[in-house]
């Protein structure tokens, strides 16, 4: 979006109305919706503006940088007869850009290679190839338990107060691919504050992470308007890179609740019907538009993975903007409040996350082979502890038994071991080996969801068996034994759409009967 | 021809004048990129375009043409095995002309006009015929004969009709009308989406659709011509649930629409369904199906028309006498469509800013499933089944979509967040989901598994209702303070939840238990209780009972392969009364 103008262009000094971001323009022939916009102020200033609606000779222009200063005399709007559209640039990486693209990192402009429409079109469900392979973020909890796999598109559900950008930024440091492949981070910060601005560019210039990443800092008094069209820009310049470069390019948005209040303040500058909470009706078609673009095609081998962050109003996961989120996204992943004020570092609450497409990226040749028992064995006895933590609080410790305690012990050291791991950056191996560690701390049968030629391969040390059996892990032991009569083979296809949150997060007290039903609310 | 300029532009809303002449629904090509678009509103000379595609870049003052025909879909070979968009653009055909990204503006043929069909016909030249007659058929995939019908409104004496390859635009015969006048045809038919096809009569569903999935056949079962609703919060397994049903329901043609749903999951139907085998025919699954996919990022328009081109596709081939299902995945996209564009055109909003006409536009599209009568003169009986998905916001289902859909539809399956949450899958939730269908389709289930079919899912539904009010004593006073027969209901329940209800849709036995086995594996767990309770009231203790190995051999039930279940659970239950009667009081 350069500012050159054309000698051709007409421009018009007719604004008839100011409101908000909008000024509406009269006696413009010939208007294309989604036009882009050149205003020059009184004072010789020029913005850039979008048609949002165009009815006979009214243009109604939403103004990118704000609407402060303009006048309806002097003020003269130019249509550039093209809608909005990027540079792009294999250059562009480890580059710092406004939330439009433009460079503000001082070191020049940039020579385009091509200029794309930032609205994209949708990918065709047939070319489409199904989601494949890993993206290591180093981040056990996440790459463990809810491997984040090309082509997908994952959100953080986080809350506010939480460290949410300690962990982007550490996923930006370390996320990787396998050797020989091209990586790439587009990373656009939408509706940041400075601190936060600072902090990312610090924090990149420290690790030397800048190198590979394009960097999109839409800051939190930039106009609202330039915040819609900024993740736009950023998977434009994304699937630049991932299908004309081959690259694997990881999109991180960070924040898209920010997004949203944006959206909302312009439906309602435009006098729109609200939808829920406010929000503009057409927010899961908006959401989508963004949040689907990410996937594979078919002969190309570049891929787009999201990682989207958003902060959950009041924790509230059930607010428009987590809800339309999850049901467009293929998984989540969600920040607990809980472990963060333990002090546990990522606060990655797994019970309720979920990779629906972790199968897909896990196994022999991707990952291990063990991946995928190892993460139901951790789930189901993380699962456990915590229900027995629940329990201990309204009986007290003394009364568990001695296989209870074990679990107990378990819980603890999974989120202090496996959970928190502070800036440490842990390759796929080493988050599997510390599974195996805590998992060996466990009776060795208490291991039903793992198969036993890995327990054999990786238990570390085998530890003597209690006598304790039968008390616990009542789902498991059933799944255990329907796997029998198809020759002991695994039970991941049945996980294959709705992953591991488990069986056994019980609401209901523990018995030795294990009558843990689930309670029905009606 | 009428043509008009463009006025106005708003997103998918474009307000075209001087189309005088346009009629309601017409469709209209906008602008130069010629956009598909359909007449929505009409004040004077200027009419209220909703474009099918994205609008961006379209100038006031570019032409708007009128087709002068409401959307048509084109029905004929070829239709099974396709892929289309929401307006029944083949999705592969606009990859071959565009690349990888759907470019606007492309006109492709709904059917392929190259390929040649063996015709046979089935009447002779002189034959008398009426709307709705067996012209003659075409084998269009293995396993689905496709007949060519009189098209509506005609009637009158066959001049001459021909036997060999034609095309869908070769004409196969000639048709004299009473009043002297001939028309050929062919094998395409032209159908308005927007309108139910004509039937001779409808009648009361009373043939369940077998689903094999034990929930719903068992306990809240569908007739072939019923509708269903399965509504759930993300992440409670609609999709899956969705495409369960499409692989393993007992229908002939599967009509699945993907409305505004995810790219990748269209992907994952595409790659899958083509290696899955029908189990009752043999035949790939994907012979037996349409796909209409129309992703959330595709235009809004295209995704409210999307459900109305499923639902015609599945009436002309329900015409023919096939029972057809289908699938609606999710009816709230759709919805929301609606929304969007009803606050487009600045409609005083109703409910949650749904337009007040939603409940009449639901009603419309439910009502086109049933069982009937079609035209012809050999009375064929043909059935068309819905269900559809229903994705309330934030999983409340006091919103406006479910509680519409839930008026005119027979079953409504509740999917349950905290089921999903503990790997209970499908996860329905058995309290809250209902089947109004379950007299009707009763004397079938009494007449072909067996006459107490009814009882014993009933007494099956009693006892997990009777562990809701017991969880809430054991909530509150622990499950040592429950009487054994009560804490045997509790064990008798648990089993029923995890070895009867839960169902792995992804195992290669368990994903279709055919209705013999489910009702045979029901009355093994209540065997399992009855003899229990009698063992009980002897003195026995209930945990002498539960160490017998028989929890062990029930949980494995669900994967005894379909031929030799019947007889191995019989035996199971045999052994089940004798090692329980058998046991000494200690």
């Amino acid at each position: 979006m350069d500012k050159m103008l054309s000698l051709m262009q007409k421009q018009y000094s007719t604004i008839s109305y100011v409101s908000g971001p909008l000024i509406f323009v009269e006696r413009a022939k010939h208007v294309a919706y989604g036009e882009m916009v050149d205003i020059e102020l009184p004072n010789g200033e020029r913005r850039a503006g979008q048609v949002l609606e165009s009815a006979g000779d009214m243009a109604v222009v939403q103004v990118f940088e704000g609407t402060q200063g303009i006048d309806v005399d002097k003020t003269t709007v130019s249509f550039r007869d093209e809608v909005a559209k990027i540079d792009v640039s294999v250059d562009l990486l480890g580059r710092v850009l406004n939330g439009r693209g433009e460079p503000i990192d001082g070191r020049g402009r940039i020579l385009p290679e091509d200029r794309l429409e930032i609205t994209g079109s949708p990918l065709n469900p047939v070319s489409r190839d199904e989601p494949a392979d890993f993206i290591q973020t180093g981040i056990s909890a996440i790459d463990g338990l809810n491997t984040l796999v090309r082509g997908q598109k994952l959100p953080i559900f986080s809350g506010s107060g939480l460290p949410a950008n300690q962990l982007i930024a550490q996923t930006i440091r370390q996320a990787q691919v396998k050797s020989g492949e091209e990586f790439a981070i587009v990373f656009a910060a939408l509706g940041i504050s400075h601190r936060e601005a600072s902090f990312f560019i610090n924090d990149f210039e420290k690790s030397g992470a800048l190198e590979r990443v394009v960097f999109f800092i839409n800051l939190a008094d930039d106009p609202t308007i330039e915040r819609i069209i900024t993740p736009r820009c950023a998977l434009t310049v994304a699937e630049y890179l991932a299908f004309k470069w081959d690259m694997q390019v990881l999109v991180i948005l960070s924040d898209m609740t920010n997004y949203c209040e944006a959206l909302r303040e312009i439906s309602t500058a435009r006098e729109e019907v609200p939808g829920r909470r406010g929000y503009p009706g057409y927010m899961y078609t908006d959401l989508a538009t963004i949040y689907e673009r990410a996937g594979r095609i078919k002969d190309k081998k570049g891929s787009i993975t999201q990682l989207i962050l958003l902060t959950m109003p009041d924790d509230d996961i059930t607010h428009p903007i987590p809800d339309l989120t999850g049901y467009i996204t293929e998984g989540q992943i969600v920040l607990g409040r809980h472990l963060n004020r333990r002090g546990i570092y990522p606060p990655i609450d797994v019970l309720p996350c979920l990779s629906r497409l972790m199968n897909l990226g896990i196994g022999a040749d991707k990952t291990r082979e063990d991946h995928r028992n190892v993460a139901d064995q951790l789930y189901a006895s993380y699962a456990q502890g915590r229900d027995l933590r629940r329990l201990v609080s309204i009986i007290g410790e003394e009364a568990l038994s001695e296989a209870d305690r074990k679990y107990l012990k378990f819980a603890d050291d999974f989120e202090s071991r496996f959970i928190s791991q502070g800036d440490s950056n842990r390759d796929i191996s080493e988050t599997m080996d510390i599974a195996w560690e805590l998992l060996s701390s466990l009776p060795r049968e208490e291991l039903k969801r793992i198969k036993d030629v890995f327990i054999d391969k990786y238990l570390p040390r085998i530890e003597e068996s209690g006598g304790e059996e039968g008390e616990m892990g009542e789902a498991g032991e059933s799944e255990a034994e329907s796997g029998m009569p198809q020759g002991g083979n695994d039970f991941t296809p049945m996980m294959k759409d709705l992953e591991p949150n488990d069986v056994e997060t019980l609401e209901s007290v523990q018995s030795n009967g294990g009558t843990n039903e689930p309670v029905i609310r009606e | 021809m009428i043509e008009g300029r463009i006025n106005k532009i708003s997103g998918p809303v474009v307000v075209a004048i001087g189309l005088t002449g346009a009629k309601m629904y017409d469709v209209v090509k906008v602008g130069d990129m010629g956009l598909i678009g359909e007449v929505i509103r009409l004040e004077g000379d200027a009419a209220t375009v909703q474009v099918y595609e994205d609008t961006e870049g379209v100038r006031v003052g570019e032409k708007v043409v009128s087709t002068e025909n409401p959307l048509l879909i084109e029905l004929g070979p070829g239709l099974l095995a396709s892929i289309y968009d929401g307006t029944q653009r083949p999705l592969p055909d606009i990859m071959e002309k565009q690349g990888a990204f759907i470019a606007r503006g492309v006109t492709v043929n709904s059917l392929n006009r190259e390929k040649k069909w063996d015709f046979n016909p089935t009447i002779k030249k002189g034959a008398k015929v009426t709307t709705g007659d067996v012209l003659g058929t075409v084998v269009e995939t293995k396993g689905i004969t496709h007949k060519i019908l009189v098209p509506h409104g005609l009637s009158g004496v066959i001049d001459s009709i021909e036997k060999g390859k034609f095309t869908v635009e070769d004409t196969v015969a000639v048709l004299k009308d009473e009043n002297g006048g001939t028309h050929e045809l062919n094998m395409i038919q032209r159908w308005p989406a927007r309108q139910s096809r004509p039937y001779k009569e409808k009648l009361d569903p009373e043939l369940p659709l077998m689903t094999g999935q034990r929930v719903f056949d068992t306990f809240f079962p569908i007739p072939k011509g019923g509708a269903a609703i399965i509504p759930g919060g993300f992440g409670t397994g609609k999709t899956v649930t969705e495409q369960t049903l499409a692989k393993w329901a007992d229908a002939d043609i599967i009509v699945y629409v993907g409305c505004g749903e995810r790219g990748n999951e269209m992907c994952e139907v595409l790659t899958e369904f083509p290696t899955l085998i029908d189990p009752r025919t043999g035949n790939p699954l994907l012979d037996r199906t349409v796909l209409i996919a129309n992703t959330s990022n595709m235009p809004v328009a295209a995704r409210e028309a999307s459900i109305y081109t499923g639902i015609t596709i599945a009436e002309y081939y329900r015409d023919m006498g096939y029972h057809v299902a289908m699938m609606a995945d999710s009816t709230s996209r759709w919805g929301e469509a609606l929304r969007e564009v009803s606050g487009r055109l600045e409609e005083m909003p109703g409910e949650e800013g749904y337009p007040a006409y939603l409940a009449t536009r639901l009603a419309s599209f439910y009502e086109r499933a049933g069982r009937t009568v079609c035209y012809g003169e050999d009375d064929r009986v043909g059935s068309v089944t819905v269900v559809g998905a229903v994705s309330p916001p934030g999983g409340d289902f006091s919103e406006p979509m479910t509680q519409h859909s839930l008026r005119i539809t027979g079953a409504f399956w509740a999917l349950d967040t905290d089921l999903a949450h503990r790997r209970h899958f499908p996860a329905i939730n058995w309290i809250k989901s209902y089947s109004l269908y379950k007299e009707q389709v009763a004397d079938w289930f009494k007449e072909n598994v067996s006459a107490d079919y009814m009882e014993v899912s009933e007494r099956a539904m009693y006892l997990l209702q009777r562990e809701t009010e017991l969880q809430e004593i054991v909530q509150l006073v622990g499950p040592d303070a429950l009487p054994e027969n009560e804490r045997a209901i509790l064990e008798t329940t648990r089993m029923m939840r995890e070895d009867y209800l839960q169902q792995f849709a992804f195992d290669d036995v368990d994903c279709y238990c055919p209705p013999e086995k489910q009702y045979w594996m029901l009355k093994a767990i209540l065997t399992f209780y009855e003899a229990s309770q009698e063992a009980l009231t002897r003195g026995v203790t209930l945990s002498q009972i539960m160490s017998l190995p028989l929890k062990n051999e029930i949980a494995r039930m669900k994967y005894i392969r379909t031929k030799d279940a019947v007889n191995t659970i019989k035996k199971l239950i045999d052994s089940i009364v004798k090692e329980i009667t058998s046991i000494e009081v200690l």
